[in-house]
């Protein structure tokens, strides 16, 4: 049973000083509880800005944002993974998770660090930590909130392929294990055909959805044969028209 | 310190405070300590109270300047981390602005106590009657640069163990996540 709430974003103008074009018009995004969606296109379409609308970090826009039906800033905080890790580099990786999570004990935070293979960096500055363990951090960071939504932006950019392969592993199994909804941003088709259910792709100024793609089998049934098919189906999708199905 | 480093804060993140306060900021930057000196011992006559008020006077603009340029140059990033994990206003200044903060305290602490030194030792040669200043100008008056040096290096051996015994402990513990923070 999903415990990941639903999504509703119908974002009637979001524009941004000195932009002659609004980036969002009319726009209606509407997300199953405990779904897992990938955002795909171009840089500078609105993918990191929609994540900021429901994350209640930009408030500035026309429209609603509602989790379940209760307004964003209202709503229980979701977990963000920025994409930069956006770590607070005084504190220690452990702290840098109670920060998020401040019922969590030290030895939580250090459980949390483990679950991601940082069990013997919880003391560690992160200034001391290589890109992809601040990575890993930061990602440790936003499910030990066991926040209900997940927002992702960019998760995995910048990882050598073993790491994001694995971290993409860990990361399905722990959505899988709490039923959050997740709302993810991303260029790689691997990460999409490893974690989401649908895949939403914008488009054109002011951004609308150009295609909203399912898959047809979930994501628990995938095996890397089939991730590999869905990767490369997504390089190159159907026609919008002939079908919102990728079998 | 508290009182520079609360109008620093304010004059940091409020632009028509800087706008309104700059101007007289600037003229309490480069008031003599000298004058503010002989106006407050003519105000308040020779007392400590006097002392300490043209020290804080002379101070003050001194600790708003440095501290306000540590507020602007707070990171956008973590006041949108903080946004993201909701922080308390509490929360937000404990984790996220105070440590942003501590090098430029420590900053004006550092430049703040030198130049107390030297405005306290003026304060004494113009109407104390006592401490180092006062003693430097009677040794003054007999020539006695023996005396005069021997002071002095009492002085800075006093300033040298203020800087190792606290200020350098206090950094390295409060700045030890920086790669360097001395």
């Amino acid at each position: 049973m999903a415990r990941g709430p639903g999504l509703t974003l119908a974002i009637a103008q979001k524009r941004f000083p000195g932009n002659a074009l609004p980036l969002l018009t009319d726009f209606h995004l509407d997300i199953a509880p405990g779904s897992v969606v990938a955002l795909h296109g171009p840089s500078g379409i609105g993918k990191s800005t929609l994540l900021r609308l429901v994350a209640s970090i930009d408030r500035d826009y026309v429209g609603t944002v509602a989790m379940d039906g209760i307004p964003a800033a209202q709503a229980p905080p979701p977990g963000f993974v920025f994409q930069d890790a956006r770590l607070l580099p005084w504190l220690s990786a452990a702290d840098n998770i109670r920060v998020a999570a401040p019922g969590l004990t030290p030895a939580d935070a250090r459980a949390a660090l483990a679950r991601l293979g940082l069990a013997d960096h919880a003391a560690a500055w992160p200034r001391t930590l290589s890109g992809g363990m601040q990575r890993r951090v930061a990602l440790a960071r936003a499910l030990a909130t066991n926040a209900g939504l997940l927002l992702l932006d960019e998760p995995f950019v910048s990882l050598d392929r073993a790491l994001a392969d694995d971290l993409r592993d860990r990361l399905a199994d722990l959505v899988a294990a709490t039923g959050a909804t997740v709302l993810f941003a991303s260029h790689d088709p691997r990460d999409a055909a490893r974690l989401a259910d649908r895949v939403v792709t914008l488009a054109e100024r002011p951004a609308q959805i150009a295609q909203d793609l399912t898959f047809a089998i979930p994501r628990a049934a995938r095996d890397a044969a089939i991730i590999a098919d869905y990767g490369q189906q997504l390089i190159d999708p159907p026609p919008p028209a002939t079908s919102n199905t990728l079998r | 310190m508290l009182l520079g480093t609360a109008c620093g804060i304010l004059l940091g993140r409020r632009r028509w405070l800087d706008r309104l306060f700059s101007g007289w900021l600037l003229v309490g930057l480069n008031l003599p300590a000298i004058v503010v000196a002989i106006v407050f011992y003519i105000w308040l006559g020779l007392t400590e109270l006097a002392l300490v008020t043209a020290v804080v006077v002379n101070k003050v603009p001194l600790v708003i300047t440095t501290i306000r340029e540590g507020v602007r140059s707070f990171s956008p990033d973590y006041d949108e981390l903080a946004t993201a994990l909701r922080l308390s206003p509490l929360r937000r200044l404990r984790l996220v602005a105070v440590p942003q903060l501590m090098p430029f305290v420590l900053a004006a602490a550092r430049t703040g106590l030198s130049l107390i030194w030297k405005i306290v030792l003026v304060f004494e040669v113009l109407g104390s009657d006592g401490g180092v200043g006062y003693r430097v100008t009677l040794l003054f008056q007999f020539f006695d640069i023996t005396g005069i040096l021997a002071y002095t290096t009492a002085f800075i051996l006093i300033v040298v163990a203020v800087e190792y015994g606290l200020m350098r402990p206090l950094e390295h513990k409060v700045l030890a996540w920086r790669a360097d923070p001395a």
